[in-house]
């Protein structure tokens, strides 16, 4: 076998990929919604400790700083593992797509409260003193006021910061979760073939690559012009 | 509470376990202090060639930097380490991240340098070209410097999600502090040894987040 043979039929194998492309498909789908239970919940979730942190209670805002903080340090497939193998020593069995959901939720929830908070700060102090000798109520402020501004130019680091994060989801392979990287790797150890690998990264690719020139294009169209 | 502490924060076995996490947490640093320089190489690399207007250079490394930051990294990473050696190519452990790594953060690195270079005013160029700098010293001496400074945070950041993504390397087993905890808890049967890596990454990096968070509140409320 020449040496290009040998990588068509290791990388290429249309036999193996024919075989397993069905099970990477199945990936593929459980991947998306992986991807948008995460996107939803930790944008949710970093938007209301955002917002909770407007209110200014003391206590509370050295807790929400200190949670960011945590999962911003902290190493998502860390967070993973304790949650998949570590919680079963402790009686609490999470399946491998709740924990990843979970720490990828959670990360994502503090990189976006970090973008929310930074861009309700950067609207001026006198438009909140406005609004309110107009008579408008702190809520109405923040609602009507502060957070159509706020949010506007927390859009493109906002954009990046999420598809970086669901790029992880490639992470719940390593508890078991058969999404793309999942279905791949059980086809590698079955065939002994790396197509199913190939096929795998083309999938991320399909998946990913929009996304990436998506957020590229966002990020010069709400590019703030000073 | 007791079976928490117990499960999750058990003295007895953070004393056991700690030569084994310490053995993680010394090839972690090292690791880091591999990948770091590898990425800002790589960074460097595509953000000079992106100087350079030409198509036939400018739409196959914007190809190139897309597919990088498409792809997970743990995806290029197994691919690496469990796929070249199919054909032949038996990297390692240590070399499939090395490799891994260069690709995925130099394309970010990359992103980051290039935002900075297109930040300096063109007539800066012209005027350092003009007193009789070549391209070259124009590039190191005028433009790296300023840009470095003007995306700061940003590079800051990625440095900071790449130390926090060697703990991928776990899944190929290379023996960083993850993988360590994960080994010392399959050994006593208790959580506590991932807790102490949780832990170690927390007050390694935490540091670094208090800067950046300072950093990055600075940079988007000074945009009034």
């Amino acid at each position: 076998m020449t040496g290009w043979e040998r990588f068509t039929d290791s990388f290429f194998n249309a036999r193996v990929m024919a075989q397993y492309l069905p099970k990477i498909i199945e990936g593929f789908g459980l991947t998306v919604v992986l991807a948008l239970c995460i996107i939803a919940a930790g944008l949710a979730a970093g938007l209301a400790l955002a917002l909770l942190r407007a209110f200014g209670i003391r206590p509370l805002n050295w807790l929400i700083i200190f949670v960011v903080d945590l999962f911003r340090a902290l190493p998502p497939l860390v967070i993973i593992v304790l949650l998949f193998f570590g919680l079963p020593n402790a009686g609490v069995e999470l399946s491998g797509f709740v924990a990843s959901w979970l720490a990828l939720t959670l990360v994502l929830m503090a990189f976006s409260e970090e973008i929310f908070w930074a861009g309700i700060t950067s609207v001026a102090k006198g438009q909140w003193e406005a609004a309110r000798s107009t008579g408008l109520g702190f809520l109405q402020t923040l609602g009507y006021v502060v957070l159509p501004q706020a949010l506007r130019i927390t859009i493109p680091p906002l954009t990046n910061r999420t598809i970086a994060i669901t790029k992880g989801t490639a992470l719940a392979s390593v508890v078991a979760v058969p999404d793309i990287l999942g279905a791949a790797n059980a086809g590698v150890s079955f065939s002994f073939n790396p197509s199913p690998l190939t096929l795998g990264a083309i999938a991320y690719l399909v998946l990913f690559f929009p996304v990436v020139v998506l957020g590229r294009w966002i990020e010069s169209r709400f590019a703030w012009k000073r | 509470m007791d079976v928490f502490l117990d499960t999750f924060l058990n003295w007895q076995i953070v004393q056991d376990a700690w030569p084994i996490l310490w053995q993680g947490l010394q090839a972690t640093l090292l690791l880091s202090a591999l990948v770091v320089p590898l990425g800002i190489l790589g960074g460097v690399i595509i953000a000079v060639l992106s100087t350079v207007r030409s198509p036939w250079v400018k739409w196959p490394l914007r190809a190139w930097v897309d597919t990088f930051r498409a792809l997970p990294p743990l995806v290029l990473l197994i691919f690496i380490f469990a796929g070249l050696p199919f054909i032949g190519l038996d990297v390692g452990a240590w070399g499939a991240v090395a490799i891994g790594f260069f690709l995925n953060t130099g394309a970010y690195y990359g992103e980051i340098l290039r935002a900075g270079i297109e930040s300096i005013p063109r007539g800066q160029i012209e005027a350092a070209r003009s007193t009789g700098l070549t391209r070259g010293q124009t590039m190191v001496n005028v433009v790296l410097p300023q840009a470095v400074r003007n995306v700061l945070p940003d590079l800051i950041s990625n440095t900071l999600e790449v130390v926090k993504l060697t703990s991928i390397a776990s899944v190929v087993a290379l023996p960083e502090l993850l993988f360590q905890a994960r080994q010392a808890q399959s050994v006593t049967y208790n959580a506590t040894p991932i807790m102490v890596a949780a832990v170690v990454y927390f007050i390694l990096l935490w540091p670094l987040v208090r800067v950046l968070s300072r950093l990055e509140n600075r940079q988007l409320a000074g945009r009034r």
